[in-house]
């Protein structure tokens, strides 16, 4: 960047050196079976995928590809557990074993850190201060409700569900799967788990922990694959409960398989969240929220505060230092400890978010990008904004799944709330202003499971998580996320 | 405006304008800068850049001509066991010890910095802090740190506070003046935020957290404000102003900390001695013990050290 008369310059300052999270302490296998009945066993088939760095596109393991007969088995392992020892076991004795699954997490908590960024290419920083300790988190706070479901539901008769099938995205691998098992085996559920094709290493190393916890042979399944592993759990006639984390056309395709069987089901899909900042807002720390909001997780997240919309009279100014901050921003290996965006998951995500850029500009937005330098090898994106962009540009609307922002103004209140509801979404969004009564005005009247004040991407298991129109069904997290997991209809 | 007008010649600008600040978002960012792992070549610049900014201090009533002499010959000689250390940038006293640090520390290019208007609680009248500053410039100090008039400011009595400041500046002449705004009088980071842009708008070449007298004083928090103060005046005006966190920064890992910041937020052009400081007095034999351990990769006694 060059240095203008009155603009701050990054280039030509003090550059860390090297620091990369050791790798000497973990063990990752040549080959992962499936975890089924509480033992890794072989794919009926034989049939086996690769599952490589995106940092470094060198493989890291192969992993079974699960198909419609293990699928069965798994099933049937998950309902033998569930009729059996399960069922059987007292709920207070049910919540020791998630307690001592937390624990493990937390004593293994960098082991599956390091794994976590090989796999799926997010920072260090992130995986170590983030993903893994809410993943223990979420396991200890069901853990407590499992002998005080009545207490959640006064006056009902709360029932586990059976056996739940839950499929998991790539971009949260072991959160999502604790936001997924953690409540289901608190409510006395078994499970059978689906881990994304490209970061299925976290997953799997979950099921050793847990059969070192020694959960009863099982009550938790793990079989891996692809579209297809997915749609036979939720096509089978015997999986009580469908849990999706994912994209929202295959949500869609999920719920019409579902449609007319007894399945429950929670989606929890795609998103577009508006980030509202008022000129009335610590603009410093809206800055910072922004980044957060977009820039976390290399902007793999569903509710990414991917539309931000600015107040005009202080546009320009927020503009100006956001394109500052993005220069410090530091791109790369994703197990330095220093490196803020880290790899893109995959190839394929790569070239989805490069789609997205070029059609961005093909329809007249101005793209701005900061100017990190990004390795040679592996699949990266250097941070993006798109300004001069409406409601009818495709990448306002569409989800990009990526580290880019689009950026709109606004002159009213009631301006900027229709821009941020008019929307197919509602995942979450996000309010900055200095005026308590300005908070609670918008936040009563966005249609979004989430919003945040003067803040954005934070998570926490006492709180629901879930998602308006194409976001999804149902709710995640907190005592809602107790009722996803539940029969109270006697 | 010419480039002869005084800078306060502009006026004391509208303070309610000033952005808001959130304690909350402050805080979060500087956990994101402490997060920063600085290791080997990094480092060693790192520590050799921080000794380069430290203003060594002594401000104390028992103060003597000889403690001064001691302390300008540390300056001049931190550690000479190792091989090509910077200096300090300067050695910071009260008005009259200007005289005999000026002295000793002759030719050395380490300024003399004298504190100024009634340091620390700045309640004397006006007359007498000019008189002061003339009494510590004319004696050779390159550098006046003076503090606001708390008082006054968390009053509401803006434009008093901003033309003590002019007055001040106009007063040092060539010595760049240094303002301290005492945060930890100041109560919240939106008061920092506002004196800061006080400061800056009545001259201030520098802004400084504390006199060192009152806790808290420097703090990451508040110093990340007042940076990002400077950064919104420098965008406005063009003109640079440095910033100078005091008392509190002892250990290596928070001046490196410190750095990061500056680094981050205000970027290359203020990482020199020229735009930052600390105003420390502990911090060099730190500073100087890691280099020592980076150099022969053993960690001395401190007694290897000289404390003056």
């Amino acid at each position: 960047m060059a240095t203008h008369d009155k603009t701050l310059a990054f280039d030509a300052g003090w550059s860390y050196a090297p620091a990369p999270e050791s790798t000497d302490h973990i063990a990752i296998d040549k080959r992962y079976g499936l975890f089924i009945g509480g033992d890794f066993v072989d794919p009926a088939d034989g049939g086996y995928f690769e599952t490589v760095n995106p940092a470094t596109e060198e493989t890291l393991s192969s992993v079974a590809s699960a198909t419609g007969a293990d699928v069965d088995k798994a099933v049937a392992a998950a309902r033998k557990a569930r009729d059996g020892a399960w069922s059987k076991m007292k709920p207070a004795e049910r919540g020791k074993y998630i307690f001592r699954i937390a624990r493990l997490l937390q004593e293994r908590a960098r082991e599956f850190a390091v794994i976590e960024s090989l796999d799926g290419g997010k920072p260090i920083r992130e995986s170590r201060d983030i993903d893994i300790p809410l993943s223990a988190a979420h396991f200890f706070y069901y853990a407590g409700w499992a002998d005080k479901l009545e207490y959640a539901f006064p006056g009902r008769r709360p029932t586990p569900l059976g056996v739940a099938g839950q499929i998991i995205p790539w971009n949260f691998p072991l959160l999502m799967a604790s936001w997924k098992i953690a409540p289901a085996l608190a409510c006395g559920n078994t499970v059978v788990l689906k881990p994304a094709e490209t970061t299925p290493l976290t997953a799997l190393k979950l099921a050793e922990l847990i059969r070192d916890a020694d959960l009863p042979p099982g009550v938790v399944n793990i079989v891996t694959g692809a579209g297809d592993t997915g749609a036979a759990i939720v096509d089978h006639p015997d999986v009580d409960k469908i849990a999706f984390t994912g994209s929202t056309s295959v949500g869609r395709r999920i719920q019409k398989a579902l449609a007319g069987t007894s399945k429950k089901y929670t989606l929890e899909l795609g998103g577009k969240a508006a980030n509202i900042v008022f000129e009335d807002a610590a603009i410093d720390q809206a800055v910072e929220g922004i980044v957060n909001g977009i820039f976390f997780n290399q902007g793999h997240v569903c509710c990414a505060g991917s539309r931000l919309l600015v107040q005009e009279s202080v546009a320009d100014e927020v503009i100006e230092k956001l394109k500052t901050r993005m220069e410090t921003l530091i791109v790369g290996d994703p197990l330095d400890k220093n490196t803020d965006i880290g790899a893109i998951n995959s190839a394929q995500q790569l070239e989805t978010i490069r789609s997205y850029l070029n059609v961005g500009r093909e329809e007249g937005a101005e793209m701005y990008q900061s100017s990190a330098s990004v390795p040679e090898q592996g699949y990266w994106c250097r941070p993006t904004l798109f300004t001069g962009v409406s409601q009818s540009n495709r990448i306002v609307q569409e989800e990009i799944f990526g580290p880019v922002l689009s950026i709109q103004t606004f002159r009213t209140l009631e301006e900027g709330l229709t821009k941020a509801n008019n929307t197919p979404y509602g995942l979450s969004g996000g309010v900055w202003t200095d005026k308590g009564a300005k908070i609670f005005r918008m936040t009563s009247r966005i249609r979004a499971g989430v919003v945040w004040a003067n803040t954005f991407n934070k998570f926490d298991p006492t709180s629901p998580f879930g998602g308006y129109k194409e976001s999804g069904v149902g709710r995640e997290g907190g005592l809602h996320g107790l009722d996803a997991y539940l029969s109270l209809e006697n | 405006m010419s480039a002869a007008a005084p800078i306060a010649a502009a006026g004391l600008p509208d303070l309610n304008r000033v952005t808001p600040v959130d304690e909350v978002g402050v805080n979060e960012r500087v956990a994101r800068f402490q997060a920063r792992s600085i290791k080997t070549d990094a480092k060693a610049r790192g520590l050799r850049l921080a000794l380069s900014m430290i203003d060594l201090t002594t401000l104390e009533g028992q103060d003597t001509p000889g403690k001064v002499r001691q302390l300008c010959q540390k300056a001049m000689h931190l550690h000479d066991s190792l091989p090509d250390l910077p200096h300090v940038a300067a050695v910071c006293v009260y008005p009259t010890m200007v005289g005999v640090a000026r002295e000793a520390l002759g030719d050395s290019g380490i300024g003399v910095a004298s504190v100024a208007t009634a340091f620390p609680s700045g309640m004397s009248p006006l007359t007498i802090k000019l008189e002061e500053t003339n009494i510590a410039v004319s004696e050779g100090a390159d550098e006046i740190d003076m503090v606001i008039s708390r008082g006054a400011f968390l009053n509401g009595d803006y434009s008093y506070v901003f033309d003590e400041i002019a007055a001040v500046k106009e007063a040092c002449g060539d010595a760049h003046l240094k303002v301290i705004l005492e945060t930890g009088e100041l109560g919240t980071l939106d008061r920092v935020r506002r004196a800061s842009v006080l400061a800056m708008h009545a001259g201030a070449d520098f802004i400084k957290t504390s006199t060192g007298k009152i806790q808290p004083a420097a703090t990451m928090q508040v110093t990340c404000v007042m940076l990002q103060a400077i950064g919104d005046y420098f965008r406005e005006s063009g003109r640079r102003v440095g910033m100078k966190p005091a008392g509190g920064i002892s250990t290596s890992k928070l001046a490196l900390h410190y750095l990061v910041m500056l680094n981050e937020t205000l970027g290359g052009e203020w990482m020199t001695p020229e735009w930052f400081r600390f105003g420390a007095s502990s911090l060099a034999n730190d500073v100087l013990m890691q280099l020592q351990k980076q150099a022969t990769g053993r960690y001395q006694s401190p007694d290897y050290f000289s404390i003056d």
